[in-house]
């Protein structure tokens, strides 16, 4: 996927290659976090920090690293940067850190940014391999916050629950009671089989643009080749 | 020859990444770690207020700390520290660092509050590696199970029944997950006994 351009590397990152919904890459986060919008927000931003900055220093290092030893050099930069971020989220994102739990460390696990780091950064000037990094991360994060906003309203009847992990302790009122005080709460949007069919939902809705798409340019291309018909 | 200058160029770039990520990452741990302190005790002071109010004593509970050490009823070789609760004086609680080694996923690390007379005052989770979704609602944030230990002691209920009620206790399981909940259940039951018989070394001030 060697886009041409930047708006193709960004347009590859947040739809027509989503890391997510078409790669399927980083789905055991993806699944397991996107319980509430906030949560998915908290790990997306962690995941695109860490993917953007590996895509950076791999892209750097590209033309004098041999080939050989390019497996371990991604691993050790992708496991120093996401101990990284387990640390100053540790610091200045603590209650978000303890919600997250396991997942953060786990970032490291995330085949997206290897996968980046080898079918892209690793060939691919600076600037492009940081827009791919920036693209692949936020169009994870755009999944994560659909998915776990999602949830979180069939699930629990709110909206932006636990803001105040991210945004201070302001933003506590920014939770929104979508459904009513009295939602009863429906599990199984909030356990993990939930996650499943809220993203396999996801990737069906995708794919029907896509189509639908499709047919529109064909029936757009079909009407130019018979004028005036 | 020139595969062997390969290798040992190979490996020296290694090592520069390596100590290049462990430069990047002690340097990180060097100006966070005051503030992941910071963070951790102020935690560990609102989670123990929320067991025993801030008015219902008179110390500072982080500084009036004990470390006591039995490997048989705290179910840990490593000691766990008790915060002490006194107003004029008097004892009030005590808020043990319990483990409850036996968790699905490793240990369960709780406080559990007890009053001078024996009732627990309150138990929370500190940090626990429990399945997610499964066995992560001992959290308070999560469901209100943990607070179904308030009031009770030893013999209320009787000892045998300080289990799960799938093993004839009278604590709830969750769908899903018994082991974890067990785990808690028995680390607060030895908890207990041991401030049972050990309740006056504990406050007893130095």
């Amino acid at each position: 996927m060697n886009g041409s351009n930047y708006s193709s590397i960004i347009s590859n990152g947040f739809w027509t290659n989503n890391p997510g919904l078409v790669q399927l890459l980083g789905l055991c986060p993806l699944l397991a976090v996107s319980g509430t919008l906030v949560n998915g927000l908290g790990l997306g931003l962690a995941t695109t920090f860490v993917v953007l900055f590996s895509n950076l220093a791999v892209s750097a290092m590209r033309k004098f690293v041999p080939a050989e030893i390019r497996i371990p050099v991604f691993v050790l930069i992708i496991a120093s940067l996401v101990t990284t971020v387990e640390l100053v989220m540790n610091a200045y994102f603590h209650e978000l850190y303890r919600v997250l739990g396991i997942f953060i460390p786990l970032i490291v696990t995330n085949c997206m940014i290897i996968g980046r780091a080898e079918a892209f950064a690793s060939k691919q000037s600076l600037p492009r391999a940081a827009a791919d990094g920036l693209a692949m991360g936020l169009g994870f994060t755009a999944v994560l916050i659909v998915l776990g906003g999602l949830r979180e309203i069939i699930g629990r009847g709110t909206l932006l629950d636990g803001a105040q992990m991210m945004f201070g302790p302001e933003a506590a009122s920014w939770r929104i009671e979508l459904l009513g005080a009295d939602y009863p709460g429906f599990l199984l949007a909030v356990l993990p089989p939930g996650a499943f069919f809220g993203l396999g939902l996801l990737i069906a809705l995708k794919n029907d643009i896509d189509r639908r798409f499709a047919a529109r340019v064909a029936v757009a291309v079909a009407t130019k080749q018979v004028p005036a018909a | 020859m020139t595969a062997i200058r390969n290798a040992l160029l190979g490996g020296a770039l290694l090592a520069t990444f390596a100590i290049a990520g462990v430069a990047m990452v002690a340097f990180t741990w060097k100006n966070t770690a005051p503030q992941i302190t910071e963070n951790q005790r102020h935690v560990l002071t609102s989670r123990l207020h929320e067991i025993i109010p801030p008015e219902a004593h008179d110390n500072d509970l982080l500084d009036d700390a004990i470390t006591v050490q039995d490997s048989e009823r705290l179910d840990t070789t490593a000691p766990v520290t008790v915060y002490r609760a006194y107003k004029n004086g008097a004892p009030v609680a005590a808020l043990f660092t319990s483990v409850a080694p036996d968790g699905y996923s490793g240990p369960i690390y709780l406080l559990v509050g007890i009053h001078a007379d024996g009732r627990i005052a309150g138990v929370r989770v500190l940090s626990h590696k429990e399945t997610p979704g499964l066995g992560d609602p001992i959290e308070i944030e999560r469901s209100d199970w943990i607070t179904g230990f308030d009031g009770k002691a030893l013999g209320k209920p009787a000892l045998e029944q300080w289990d799960v009620k799938r093993y004839g206790g009278v604590f709830d399981q969750f769908t899903g997950a018994t082991i974890t909940p067990r785990a808690v259940v028995r680390a607060v039951k030895n908890t207990l006994i041991y401030f049972e018989q050990h309740r006056d070394e504990i406050f007893a001030r130095q």
